[in-house]
């Protein structure tokens, strides 16, 4: 009998693959939601300076604003994670290095988050101490 | 000893035919529009690594991140061909990869094909509007309808 998929060792059950990939599918998924509604933000920019400054109003907000810091460290961990996709998708010899390589992107994920998380923080509070909510 | 009832593949599993089969080990489809889309989720990939990537960056890193912007802002942004180009690019790039990406997760979750059928049927439309709408307005725009907002 044919040995089931789960059996073959991929990269998968139970490992950092496992996580990664369930990671990948929901930054995809919440990054596609955001532009839905970015895209309709942005269009009211054709209905004149009135309508697109009260609608751009809705991100002066902490809370929105906090939601934007997951939305930029989502971009970049499907990005990183992508990458780390491809490399294995187009040399599939690397897979021999996968953990290493699993390590890696996320480790680059952390460090590229630190000054991005330190600025759109700083804004934030920013936000929340001096112009109210 | 036992009998051999089985054929002689036990040592390799047998590649599973259908929309989504595999070449060894790796996950890439075996032909035809799956294989297309699948190439196109990483061509589109490497390009909107530049393209998302750096958009978020450009509009929150710098000083006073996205509250600088307004209707002021995204008129002088926009009186450069180039950020147009790159909007434009990134919201057809972005729109075509997100839905197809919807797509391949419905195909995991959304089991009955009549349901996965108006799933797909409902992002498709919902991204074809949005394309529409963003390159209408991301080619059209023109601040002089509205003087003396724009020095």
């Amino acid at each position: 009998m044919a040995k089931r998929k789960s059996d073959v060792g991929t990269l998968y059950r139970g490992s950092a693959g496992q996580w990664s990939w369930i990671a990948h599918r929901i930054t995809g998924i919440a990054v596609i939601l955001f532009l839905f509604a970015h895209v309709i933000d942005t269009a009211v920019i054709g209905w004149g300076p009135h309508a697109y400054d009260r609608v751009v109003r809705v991100y002066e907000n902490w809370g929105v604003r906090l939601l934007e810091l997951g939305l930029v460290a989502a971009v970049v961990y499907h990005a990183i994670n992508g990458v780390k996709v491809m490399i294995f998708d187009f040399w599939p010899s690397t897979t021999k290095h996968f953990k290493a390589l699993s390590i890696a992107t996320t480790a680059i994920f952390v460090l590229a988050m630190i000054p991005i998380s330190w600025i759109m923080g700083g804004q934030i509070l920013d936000l929340a101490l001096h112009r109210g909510t | 000893m036992a009998t051999r009832t089985e054929p002689t593949t036990t040592t390799e599993p047998a590649a599973p035919r259908g929309v989504l089969g595999y070449r060894g080990r790796s996950e890439r489809p075996a032909g035809g529009f799956e294989l297309w889309a699948w190439l196109f989720m990483r061509i589109s990939g490497i390009v909107l690594l530049v393209l998302a990537v750096g958009h978020v960056l450009i509009m929150h890193m710098p000083a006073g991140g996205v509250s600088r912007v307004n209707f002021g802002f995204v008129a002088t942004r926009w009186e450069n061909p180039i950020w147009r180009t790159w909007d434009w690019a990134l919201l057809s790039l972005a729109l075509v990869h997100g839905i197809n990406g919807l797509r391949v997760i419905a195909q995991d979750y959304v089991r009955p094909a009549a349901w996965r059928f108006v799933v797909n049927t409902f992002f498709t439309v919902v991204g074809f509007l949005l394309f529409v709408l963003g390159t209408v307005i991301v080619f059209t725009f023109d601040p002089s309808k509205w003087p003396g907002v724009v020095k």
